[in-house]
C-alpha cells in the first residue's frame, strides 16, 4: 500500500487487490465539508484513478466525526448572483456524474454524518455501507436552509428509494441511523465497525447488481402516479411550512411532478431551481441563521470545562426537564425536591423524552440510569454543576444557596434558572458571590435550543466561560446576556404579547391576531402563547418587567387572572380549551382583516430590540438575532429582528413608531437607540412584509 | 459441630457498613412496575452516592435472585455494571431458594474472613410478579416437531397434532414453590409443621395480626429508613412496604378460606407470607477497607451456618441452622438480643419456637443434652416480618440482615441473628454483632 497523492484535502491509497481507497481529510477542518476546492480535488482524483483502472473504489473519510457533513454553507453565503450559484450546481453535478460513470464499481464507506452533499455524493457510488451506531446519521437537510438537493441527489435518490420515501426524507430535512437507512434501501449494509473494510472489499471484488426500488416503489414514480402523489406531499409539507415562507420543498415537489421519471431532466431542474431558490432571501436568511448558530456554538469552543454530573434542586417542569435533558446528552444527573412525590412526575416526562429520542432499550435504559432522584440532596456534594431551577422567590432561593454552597466542590459551577430575578439579588450572603451564574432555559428544554448565560460586572469570568462551556456540552446554544430584568429574551417577548393583548382588549379577535402573527412567521401565536404559558406567569413577568420597561399592565389580562381564567392549564384564557385543545372562534360576520395589528405588535418587540442593544444586554445585532430565532423562533427566514430591521429600513421604522406614538401613546416612543441604528436603512425597494 | 473451622471467627473481621433496599410491594396478579435488575439497581444507587468510595472499587458484588428475568442471567453482574461498579469489579448471582440473599451476604462474608476482598456489595432481590408463565414441554415437543417437519405434507400432518390444551400455561412461580422432590408445596409443609405441633388457626392469626401492627408501629415510628424510595416510568413512586393491612383483625383473619390443604387446612393467604417484589443490599468490608476509606460500621458479621431438614418440614430450618451458632459461641438464647426468623408461614415459625425450646425435639433431632431457652417473642421479628411486608424470596436473607443490624445500633443491643427457612428442607441463619 502506497499513499498516491498529495492533495491536501484527499489522498487514495490503492491496496494488494487493486481496490482504491480515496479518503477525504479536509485541511484544518474537523469535519468534512464539500468546498469548492475539495470537489475540484475530487474531480482531478477520478480521472487520475480512472487512467489508472483500478478494480474498484472504496470512499471513506479520515474524520472521527463522520463522512461529509455536506457543501460549504459558507460558500453558499458568499454567492453573489443566480448564474453563479447555478455554475456552482452544475460544477457539483457534473463532477458526481463522473463518479456515477466510473467503469469499475463504486463504494461509500459511511460513518458518523453523511449530510446534504455528503449523501447525494455517496449516491453516485454503486454501493453504500453504513456503520451501525449512535453516531452515524443520513439525510439531506438541504430544505432547512431554504434549498433543496442540488448535486443530483433527488435523481438519484428517488429511483433508488421510490418517491415516498425519497421525498419524505428530502422534504422534512430529517436524519436517519444506518440501520434506518438499511430498511429504507438507502444503503445496502449497516455493519458494525469490524466489518466495514471487508464489506467495501467484497463488494468490489464480486460485485452483486446495483440495488433499486421494488416494482411498487417504482409505480410511485409513474407518470398517472405523480400528481396525485404531489398534492399529498404538498399537504403534509402545508401542515409545517408555508409555500410563501418556505418555497424550498414546494419547488422540489413541482419538479419531481414535472420529471420524475427523465432523471436527466430532474438534474437539470434541481440545478435551476436551486439557483433560483439561493439566491432568494429566504435561502439567505435562512443560512445566516445557520451561521448565527455555528457561531453561538463557537463561544464555548475554548472552554475545558468537562463537567460529567449535574445536580438540579427543583423537580418541577423547569428543573426536571433539565434534568432529563443533561442525562440525555450523556450526563450523570442529580434531581432533588423536598420529597420523592414532587420528583415522580419528572422521572415519567424523563422516560417519554427519552423513548422518543433514544427509541433502542438499552440507550432508554442507560439514560435513565443517569438520572437519579435524589430527595435527600445528595448529589450536591459531588456535582460540577449545580443547577437551581425552584420557584421565582429570591429569599428562599439564597436560603438555598446558603445551605448547599458549603456542599458544593469548590470547582463546582453554581447556577440558576431564574426567568427574572437579576443576580444583584440572589448572590447576597454566597461565600463566593461571583460564582453564582444565572442559565436561562425555555420551556419547553427539548426543545429550545437556547440557554440566556447571564451575568453581570461582578461575575466571576471563570464561572462565565464554564456557564457557556456547560451549555455547549448539553447541545444547546449559549447567548451570554446581562443580568438586567427579563435579560434578552422575555425582555423583547413581552411588549410584543402586551401589545397583542391590548389588540384583544381593543376588539380585535384573538385568532385573527394569532392569524397575523403566524402569517408573519412566528410559530406560535402571541394570544395562545399567552394562554399557553399561563396568564398568571404572564401577568408575574410583565409587572416585574413593566417597572423597569415604564409601561402599563393591560388591565384585561389582571381581570382574566382575577377570574381564575389562566390559559390552558385552567381551561380557559383568552381561548376555551377543550382536551387542552384550543376550541375555535367564529370571525365576526363581515370581519375586515386589518392590516396594522402585526405591524403593531411588531414595532414593540422591534423597539425593544433597540432599547437592548441600546443597553448592551447582548453582544451584538448578530448574537441577537440568533437568541430570537433559536429562543422562541422568531420567523427563521426573516434572518432575525434586527436583520429585519435592515432589511425594512430603520427609518421607515422609526418614522412607524413616532406615527404610532401619535395615534397610541407613549409605549410607542421610539427608543433613543433609534439614533444609532443609521447603518440598518434600507437597501433596496421591495417592501412585501408588513411595517 | 464444634470441631469444624469456622472462617468468620477464626478470619479477618467482617464488618457490616451500611446497607439500603426498596420497600417490599405486593404482587397484584400482574407483573409489578419493576423487573428485578430495576429493583436491585434502584436500591443500590443512592446507597453507593453515600459512600466515601466509588462503585468501582468493589472487589466482589454478589446478588441472591431465585428466578431473575429471561434477560438477566448473572444478574449481579447486569447490576452492578448498571450501578458503575466497573467493567473490572466482577460479580456472581447465588441462588439457595429463599436464602439467596442470606447466601450472597455468607459468600461475601467469606470472601472478606479469607483474605480474598476487602469490599464487597451483597444482596438479594427477587421480582415474583414477574416469574414467567412457560409453554408445557408437551408444546415445545410440537412446535419441535412443527419446525423439523419437511414439505407441505410433513408440516400439515405436524400442525394437525395440535391440541389447544397444549397451550395451557406452566405459572413457574407455583412450580418455583413447589418441592419436587417430596410433591409438596411450602404452603403443605406448613401444614406438616402445623398437624406436628399442633398448632392451631388462631395461634396462627394471631401471629400474623401481630406482625402486621408491628410493622404498622415501625413505620410509624420511623424504624425503617433502610427504604430507598423507587420511581417507576409512569410518575409513580414507592416508598413503603404496601403489603401492610393496618385494618385487619382477627375477624377479618378468620374468615380467609385454606389455599394449600382445601377445605380442612389452617394456612391461609393471611397468615402465610405475601407474594412480593423487593431488593435488598449490604456493603461489606474488612477492617483495611473500614480503616482505608474512614467508613462507619453498623455492626460486625460473627458466624454463619446452613444446614439440612427433611423437605417435608423444611420450615424448622432456622432451628438446625440456629443451633450451631449458638453452641460454638457457648449462647444460649437470652443471650441474643434480636431475633429475625423470616416469617414464610406463621406456623412454621411458630413451629421453629416450639420445637427450640423442646427438649425431645432437641435431643433427638439436634443431639443437644437439652433444650434451648424459650425465644422471647417480644424480640422477635420487632418491626414485622414477610406476612406482613412480603417475602420477595431471593431478597428476605438480605432484608432481615440489614434490618437486624440497624435494629442493634438503634438499640445498643449486642447481638442479633437471623435466620430462614429454605425449601428443598435447609435452613440458614447468622449471627451479627452490634459494635460501639
Amino acid at each position: 500500500m502506497q499513499a498516491q497523492t498529495k492533495d491536501p484535502d484527499l489522498y487514495s491509497v490503492i491496496d494488494a487487490d487493486n481496490v482504491a481507497w480515496l479518503h477525504f481529510n479536509k485541511r484544518d477542518s474537523s469535519a468534512n465539508v464539500l468546498s469548492a476546492a475539495v470537489l475540484e480535488a475530487f474531480y482531478a482524483e477520478l480521472l487520475r484513478l480512472t487512467e489508472m483502472a483500478p478494480r474498484g473504489l472504496v470512499l471513506l473519510s479520515d474524520k472521527a466525526n463522520g463522512f461529509i457533513a455536506g457543501a460549504d454553507v459558507h460558500e453558499f453565503a458568499r454567492l453573489e448572483n443566480r448564474d453563479q450559484a447555478l455554475a456552482a450546481i452544475q460544477r457539483g453535478q457534473e463532477v458526481f456524474d463522473r463518479l456515477a460513470a466510473l467503469p469499475f464499481p463504486s463504494v461509500a464507506l459511511i460513518h458518523g454524518f453523511c449530510l446534504g452533499g455528503g449523501l447525494e455524493m455517496a449516491l453516485a457510488c454503486r454501493y453504500r455501507i453504513a456503520r451501525d451506531d449512535a453516531a452515524t446519521r443520513l439525510g439531506l437537510p438541504e430544505v432547512r436552509l431554504g434549498i433543496h438537493p442540488g448535486f443530483g441527489g433527488s435523481a438519484r435518490l428517488v429511483p433508488l428509494v421510490g418517491a415516498p420515501r425519497a421525498m419524505d426524507l428530502m422534504l422534512s430535512g430529517r436524519s436517519i441511523d444506518a440501520r434506518r437507512a438499511r430498511g429504507m434501501g438507502i444503503v445496502d449494509y449497516a455493519l458494525p465497525e469490524r466489518h466495514l473494510q471487508e464489506a467495501a472489499r467484497r463488494l468490489i471484488l464480486e460485485p452483486p447488481p446495483p440495488r433499486r426500488a421494488t416494482r411498487l416503489q417504482r409505480l410511485s414514480n409513474h407518470p398517472w402516479a405523480r400528481p396525485a402523489l404531489a398534492s399529498l406531499f404538498r399537504r403534509q409539507v402545508g401542515k409545517k411550512a408555508r409555500p410563501e415562507h418556505y418555497p424550498a420543498p414546494y419547488a422540489l415537489i413541482d419538479l419531481w411532478r414535472e420529471h420524475g421519471d427523465d432523471p436527466r431532466a430532474m438534474m437539470h431542474a434541481e440545478a435551476e431551481s436551486v439557483a433560483d431558490l439561493i439566491v432568494n432571501p429566504t435561502a439567505q436568511n435562512l443560512i445566516r441563521a445557520f451561521q448565527l448558530q455555528e457561531a453561538l456554538k463557537a463561544l464555548g469552543r475554548d472552554s475545558s470545562f468537562r463537567p460529567r454530573h449535574v445536580h438540579v434542586v427543583g423537580a418541577g417542569i423547569m428543573g426536571g426537564d433539565i434534568a432529563a435533558w443533561c442525562a440525555l446528552r450523556g450526563m450523570q444527573v442529580t434531581l432533588s425536591d423536598q420529597s420523592p412525590e414532587r420528583i415522580a412526575p419528572a422521572i415519567k416526562r424523563a422516560a417519554a423524552l427519552f423513548k422518543a429520542k433514544l427509541k433502542r432499550p438499552q440507550p432508554i435504559q442507560a439514560a435513565m440510569d443517569r438520572l437519579m432522584p435524589d430527595h435527600r440532596g445528595l448529589g450536591v456534594a459531588r456535582a460540577d454543576v449545580v443547577i437551581e431551577a425552584i420557584f421565582e422567590d429570591a429569599q428562599a432561593k439564597r436560603e438555598l444557596y446558603r445551605r448547599i454552597e458549603p456542599q458544593m466542590q469548590s470547582h463546582a459551577l453554581l447556577a440558576t434558572n431564574t426567568s427574572s430575578l437579576p443576580l444583584q439579588q440572589l448572590r447576597e450572603g454566597l461565600q463566593r458571590p461571583g460564582r453564582l451564574i444565572g442559565l436561562h432555559f425555555f420551556n419547553p428544554v427539548a426543545k429550545m435550543q437556547l440557554v440566556e448565560i447571564v451575568r453581570d460586572e461582578h461575575s466571576d469570568e471563570t464561572c462565565v466561560s464554564q456557564a457557556i462551556g456547560f451549555t455547549r456540552r448539553i447541545d444547546r446554544l449559549p447567548l451570554p446576556v446581562s443580568s438586567t430584568p427579563g435579560f434578552l429574551i422575555n425582555r423583547i417577548l413581552m411588549p410584543y404579547l402586551l401589545e397583542a393583548v391590548e389588540l384583544e382588549t381593543e376588539g380585535i379577535p384573538a385568532s385573527e391576531i394569532d392569524r397575523q402573527a403566524l402569517a408573519f412567521g412566528m410559530p406560535m401565536g402571541p394570544i395562545k402563547l399567552a394562554d399557553t404559558v399561563g396568564l398568571d406567569i404572564c401577568l408575574h413577568v410583565a409587572e416585574i418587567l413593566s417597572v423597569h420597561l415604564e409601561t402599563d399592565v393591560p388591565q384585561r389580562l389582571r381581570d382574566l387572572v382575577a377570574r381564575g381564567r389562566l390559559g390552558r392549564k385552567s381551561g380557559h384564557g383568552f381561548y376555551r380549551y377543550n382536551k387542552g385543545k384550543a376550541v375555535k372562534q367564529k370571525l365576526p360576520r363581515g370581519y375586515q382583516s386589518d392590516a396594522g395589528i402585526m405591524d403593531r405588535m411588531l414595532l414593540r418587540l422591534l423597539n425593544e430590540v433597540v432599547a437592548c442593544l441600546r443597553e448592551g444586554v447582548v453582544a451584538d445585532t448578530d448574537q441577537l438575532d440568533a437568541g430570537m430565532i433559536y429562543g422562541t423562533g422568531f420567523a427563521p427566514f426573516r434572518g432575525g429582528p434586527c436583520h429585519y430591521i435592515r432589511s425594512i429600513g430603520a427609518d421607515i421604522l422609526y418614522q412607524k413608531l413616532q406615527a404610532f406614538e401619535q395615534s397610541h401613546g407613549r409605549r410607542f416612543r421610539p427608543d433613543t437607540g433609534w439614533d444609532e441604528m443609521a447603518g440598518f436603512t434600507r437597501r433596496d425597494q421591495e417592501t412585501e412584509h408588513p411595517c | 459441630m464444634a470441631e469444624r473451622v469456622n472462617p468468620l471467627a477464626t478470619g479477618r473481621p467482617v464488618y457490616l457498613v451500611d446497607g439500603r433496599r426498596t420497600p417490599f410491594l405486593r404482587a397484584r396478579g400482574v407483573p409489578g412496575p419493576f423487573h428485578a435488575a430495576d429493583l436491585a439497581f434502584q436500591a443500590a444507587r443512592t446507597l453507593l452516592y453515600q459512600q466515601p468510595f466509588t462503585p468501582d472499587q468493589f472487589d466482589q458484588v454478589i446478588l441472591g435472585c431465585v428466578m431473575p428475568g429471561a434477560d438477566e442471567a448473572n444478574i449481579a453482574r447486569i447490576v452492578a455494571l448498571r450501578l458503575g461498579c466497573g467493567e473490572k469489579t466482577p460479580a456472581w448471582t447465588v441462588q439457595r431458594n429463599c436464602a439467596s440473599g442470606l447466601q450472597a451476604l455468607d459468600s461475601a462474608a467469606q470472601e472478606i474472613a479469607s483474605g480474598r476482598s476487602d469490599l464487597v456489595l451483597a444482596g438479594g432481590v427477587e421480582a415474583m410478579s414477574h416469574a414467567p408463565l412457560l409453554f408445557s414441554e408437551a408444546m415445545a415437543r410440537w412446535l419441535g416437531r412443527f419446525n423439523q417437519s419437511r414439505g407441505a405434507a410433513a408440516k400439515l400432518r405436524s400442525a394437525l397434532a395440535f391440541r389447544p390444551t397444549l397451550l395451557q400455561p406452566v405459572v413457574a412461580l407455583l412450580r418455583g414453590l413447589t418441592d419436587p422432590v417430596v410433591g409438596l408445596n411450602m404452603g403443605q409443609t406448613a401444614e406438616v409443621l402445623a398437624h406436628r405441633f399442633a398448632i392451631s388457626r388462631e395461634h396462627m392469626d394471631g401471629f400474623a395480626l401481630r406482625s402486621h401492627q408491628r410493622l404498622a408501629a415501625a413505620q410509624d415510628e420511623g424504624h425503617l429508613d433502610e427504604i430507598e424510595p423507587v420511581y417507576d416510568f409512569n410518575g409513580g413512586h414507592y416508598a413503603a412496604d404496601d403489603g401492610l393491612r393496618r385494618d385487619t383483625t382477627m375477624e377479618k383473619l378468620a374468615r380467609l378460606k385454606p389455599v394449600f390443604d382445601k377445605p380442612f387446612g389452617k394456612i391461609t393467604a393471611g397468615n402465610s407470607a405475601q407474594i412480593t417484589d423487593g431488593a435488598a443490599w449490604l456493603v461489606l468490608a474488612s477492617e483495611n477497607a473500614v480503616e482505608r476509606h474512614g467508613l462507619g460500621v453498623l455492626g460486625r458479621v460473627r458466624d454463619s451456618q446452613w444446614a439440612g431438614v427433611d423437605p417435608r418440614q423444611m420450615g424448622l430450618g432456622p432451628v438446625h441452622a440456629m443451633a450451631p451458632i449458638m453452641t460454638r459461641n457457648g449462647l444460649d438464647s437470652t443471650d441474643i438480643n434480636y431475633w429475625e426468623i423470616n416469617e414464610a408461614f406463621a406456623a412454621q415459625v411458630q413451629a421453629c419456637l416450639s420445637a427450640w425450646a423442646d427438649a425431645d425435639y432437641c435431643r433427638q433431632e439436634l443431639g443437644l443434652a437439652q433444650a434451648f431457652a424459650p425465644i422471647d417473642e417480644q424480640r422477635l421479628n420487632i418491626d414485622g416480618g414477610g406476612i406482613s411486608l412480603g417475602h420477595p424470596v431471593g431478597a428476605s436473607g438480605a432484608r432481615i440482615v440489614l434490618h437486624l443490624a440497624n435494629t442493634l445500633k438503634r438499640t445498643g443491643a449486642r447481638r442479633g441473628l437471623a435466620s430462614l427457612c429454605i425449601g428443598g428442607g435447609q435452613g440458614g441463619a447468622m449471627l451479627i454483632e452490634g459494635v460501639d
